[in-house]
């Protein structure tokens, strides 16, 4: 990549950090936003028609909740995710910035609206006293529910893009990638997942705002079995729509992304995971189910901490969902255009003749040499493989190497240098290697290196940047 | 061009603009302006709340106007960071290499301003939400330190946004950074910095002269304030700091490295200064004039201030453009140079034959980084295979296509099936033979 290598070692390079904002943004987003504002809405605009106070009250103390958290953690994990991703994967955001203006712009116009709205639904909803006052706050509501959704929906476009591209590489439209074969189902699972944890989030809310404070008072107890009744039927109806829409996503994704995603499933960290994986999808569905059945009863009120059970099985089921994307994504980062770490597809050949080193900004060398073998091993470690690997930490490459090829004995340098050429043929989620046999051997050298002495391999934000001179054109250099 | 000699000179992303570059110029200028004016009354504001409470000790009157500024920081600052994404879209499209470079090179301190401002936000709403819970002993203090806690942050953060403005605009100084505190020494920030806090004091006080003085505004909390007392108040407020601007001002222009200094950054820069005079007479015209009519002049002001805050965005820009001119020539150029190489390599294949089917030696590579020929590398040797499948080379391929796990002290192989089957039985066949060699 030709933008200093911003790197974290031992986080496998930092990607570990967009996937926690981005998680934590989408865990947010999902039941706080996009779930609980048409919810909360239409909790407003059934207090105000059957004139029930009480659960206006309620929806505006649960948007009070909802305010705190989407204004700051919800609103800076959105942002987080572009600085973030600037610093990790700049050529693909870079990339994906130019193609997708319109959509992150229109976004832009959405996301602006919806922060307005909140801001004003929920601050003017105690001033809202009069008839007439509260249709107008329930129309923001509505306004609102509206406004995210649509981020939500077009966000979506773009990430369903990066794992399809349809047909944009060749056109290089937008309307192309807007309109791809993953979009509508992932929508609609995500809308109905929204809905669905939203229910069970308002529902479990509830239980804070509705204890009896005087003995003998009715209205909290009515209140909740009120809240519990309606959104129990939420979570149903929401649960067929998450299952409908799953199934179809599934069946839509490219055969080879799902030949990936069970080698992904196998062999990564999701091995210990696969295991369970149906059983705890399928204990998932039943969780939410019973907590949706459970609510309909009017003889009994489900405890609090039986929503908590739905609650964790729906954020793993998200999680999950969210990493199975990620990676299923590999080796590309945009479809078919350019892989994980940064290289386009279509000079992938041009830089295993000429060199990665050479056609690179910064790098110390641009020839190797026996002298210089091992530094340039580093920079060719940190263009190729750095985005996803560490070096001795979390998805390092010794403890990959280790695995291979054992722990307590010399490791072979020729066959390393021979898996490295062939890797994305037995790993085929991983880029094939960008640079030429010399360069092959220099990272085999560095990692030789590296197992003699495990260093820290520090990126640009505490190293600082060094760059050779750019290199001649390779008949000037006398080829 | 001596001066560029030691700035890195990256390949660009082979993508054209999506939208012409004189409108994302216009849309970088104004939305930035827009974005930093929220900035501004977020910063201005939680520094004046702080003051204000402080004040307040000695005479609730303070305490209750603090509260009233502090009502409005919450909403501003959520339109301070959802007005922020335009202009970032703009400069990272207009300056993709500058820009994400000055990210990575300042990467820790720009990944912070993700917590930081997670924990201003949440220390603002809670200034705000337990004023009137939190009201005395050792509650008020704690109080207190909440508002200057966030009011701290709001000062820190700033500054790593002014950090990366200002290092994308040097090249040639990249080399000599080593993460966020050593880039603070390049270029001029201390002065950036400076005029940037003034002229949020200014604009939160001008904010506020214009918030206090709607005629519908409900001043019934703000016991002890008359309507003209607050708009004269927070108008000395901006009057005093713009005084003070023509000073940290010149400052700033003065310290500007050399690189981008051009005729027409004068121009504009003192154009807007003369507006800002302009402004300046107006406001000290409200001060001295009666109850009855101050804020009548409030809409000249604004109108004025308007154009001193265009001018000077406008001359920053043209700053920038002149700046990095020479950069931007020599990235176009490396970038058409490589995509012209790129251009005539992949010709050139194309034009060769496509590459007869290979060869069962070169279909081997691809065993021979985990099987040699007679030891034990990741799998077992040839050697080993050999004698399981002797005569059996079908056995082989039904192995590579769906292999299985038979020795717990080995890695699992992982499937070769994307071979297909002809490609599988060359290697089988090839491997039997070279082990009958050995």
């Amino acid at each position: 990549m030709d933008f200093p290598s911003f790197y974290m070692d031992h986080l496998a390079g930092g990607r570990l950090i967009i996937g926690l904002i981005a998680s934590l943004h989408v865990l947010i987003n999902h039941p706080l936003a996009v779930g609980a504002y048409p919810l909360l809405t239409w909790m407003e605009w059934w207090a105000h028609k059957h004139n029930r106070p009480d659960i206006d009250r309620l929806a505006c103390r649960i948007t009070f909740i909802v305010f705190i958290i989407t204004t700051t953690v919800g609103a800076m994990t959105g942002v987080g995710i572009w600085l973030s991703t600037s610093l990790f994967a700049p050529f693909a955001i870079g990339s994906l910035l130019r193609v997708f203006f319109w959509g992150w712009f229109a976004e832009w116009l959405v996301f602006i609206s919806e922060v307005v709205l909140i801001c004003w639904w929920f601050l003017s909803w105690r001033k809202a006293d009069t008839a007439e006052k509260k249709r107008k706050h329930i129309k923001i509501g509505v306004a609102l529910s509206l406004m995210s959704w649509l981020t939500m929906a077009l966000i979506v476009a773009v990430l369903g893009f990066m794992m399809k591209p349809g047909e944009w590489n060749q056109t290089r439209a937008f309307l192309d990638a807007m309109t791809n074969p993953l979009y509508a189902p992932q929508l609609g699972f995500r809308t109905f997942f929204a809905l669905m944890t939203a229910a069970v989030f308002i529902w479990f809310t509830a239980f804070f705002f509705t204890r009896p404070k005087v003995a003998g008072d009715d209205g909290p107890k009515r209140l909740r079995r009120w809240i519990v009744y309606r959104m129990s039927h939420v979570v149903l109806v929401s649960l067929l729509g998450v299952f409908l829409f799953g199934t179809w996503y599934w069946n839509c994704i490219p055969e080879t992304m799902k030949a990936n995603s069970s080698v992904a499933l196998l062999t990564q960290e999701f091995m210990s995971w696969h295991g369970r994986f149906q059983s705890l999808l399928g204990w998932t569905i039943v969780a939410f189910v019973v907590i949706g059945i459970g609510g309909l009863s009017n003889t009994f009120t489900l405890p609090r901490w039986a929503l908590l059970v739905p609650s964790v099985m729906g954020i793993w089921l998200l999680g999950h969902f969210e990493r199975a994307r990620e990676f299923m994504r590999k080796p590309w980062v945009i479809g078919e255009y350019m892989y994980s770490n940064g290289i386009h597809k279509d000079e992938l050949a041009f830089l295993q003749s000429e060199g990665l080193l050479r056609h690179a900004t910064y790098v110390k060398h641009r020839e190797v040499t026996e002298a210089n073998k091992a530094e340039c091993g580093r920079d060719v470690f940190m263009l190729a493989c750095s985005r996803c690997h560490s070096t001795t930490g979390l998805n390092g490459v010794i403890e990959k190497f280790t695995l291979m090829y054992g722990a307590d004995k010399p490791w072979d340098a020729a066959g390393m240098t021979l898996f490295i050429k062939g890797m994305h043929q037995t790993r085929t989620f991983m880029p094939p290697f960008p640079g030429t046999d010399k360069e092959a051997e220099a990272l085999v050298a560095y990692i030789l290196q590296l197992r003699e002495n495990p260093q820290t391999l520090r990126g640009a934000q505490s190293e600082g940047i060094t760059f050779a001179p750019v290199a001649k054109p390779v008949e000037e250099a006398g080829r | 061009m001596n001066l560029l000699a030691a700035a890195p000179v990256p390949r660009d992303l082979p993508l054209p603009l999506p939208v012409p570059e004189w409108l994302l110029v216009f849309c970088l200028v104004v939305f930035f302006l827009v974005h930093i004016l929220f900035v501004n009354l977020m910063v201005g504001g939680s520094v004046l709340v702080v003051l204000l409470e402080w004040m307040g000790l000695k005479n609730k009157r303070w305490d209750a106007l603090a509260h009233e500024v502090a009502q409005t920081i919450t909403v501003n600052k959520s339109l301070a960071v959802v007005m922020g994404i335009g202009p970032l879209l703009c400069i990272n499209l207009l300056y993709t290499l500058q820009w994400y470079s000055a990210n990575a090179l300042t990467g820790h301190a720009w990944l912070m301003i993700v917590p930081l401002v997670i924990v201003a936000f949440l220390l603002t709403y809670l200034h705000k939400y337990t004023w009137d819970t939190w009201t005395s002993g050792g509650k008020k203090t704690l109080h207190q330190l909440t508002g200057l806690g966030a009011a701290l942050l709001f000062l820190f953060i700033p500054l790593i946004f002014l950090a990366n403005v200002n290092l994308m605009l040097f090249p040639t100084e990249w080399e000599k950074v080593k993460g966020f505190f050593s880039s603070l020494g390049i270029g001029n920030i201390l002065p950036r910095y400076l005029h940037f806090m003034a002229a949020s004091l200014a604009m939160t006080g001008l904010f506020l002269a214009g918030w206090f003085g709607r005629r519908d505004s409900d001043l019934s909390h703000l016991e002890g304030f008359s309507r003209p007392e607050l708009r004269r108040l927070f108008y000395k407020v901006c009057t005093c700091i713009t005084l003070a601007q023509f000073l940290f001002g010149p400052l700033l222009l003065f310290t500007l490295p050399a690189a981008g200094i051009t005729t027409a950054v004068y121009v504009i820069i003192f154009s807007g200064a003369a507006v800002g005079l302009l402004a300046l007479q107006q406001l000290m015209a409200e001060l001295k004039s009666p109850d009855a009519a101050i804020g009548g002049r409030y809409g000249r002001i604004v109108a004025l201030f308007s154009v001193v805050v265009l001018g000077m965005g406008s001359g920053r820009h043209v700053y920038r453009e002149a700046a990095l001119a020479g950069h931007q020539a020599e990235v176009k150029e490396r970038t058409a140079r490589y995509a012209a190489a790129l251009a005539e390599f992949n010709k050139g294949q194309a034009a060769k034959p496509q590459p007869a089917e290979q060869s069962a030696e070169q279909l081997f590579m691809n065993c021979a980084a985990c099987h040699a020929p007679a030891v034990k590398l990741v799998g077992p040797p040839l050697t080993e295979i050999a004698k399981i499948y002797a005569g059996n080379p079908e056995g082989i391929v039904a192995w590579a296509k769906a292999p299985g796990k038979k020795r717990p002290e080995l890695p699992q192989m992982p499937s070769f099936a994307h071979l297909g089957e002809t490609s599988l039985r060359k290697i089988a066949v090839l491997m039997l033979e070279k082990a009958a060699v050995k």
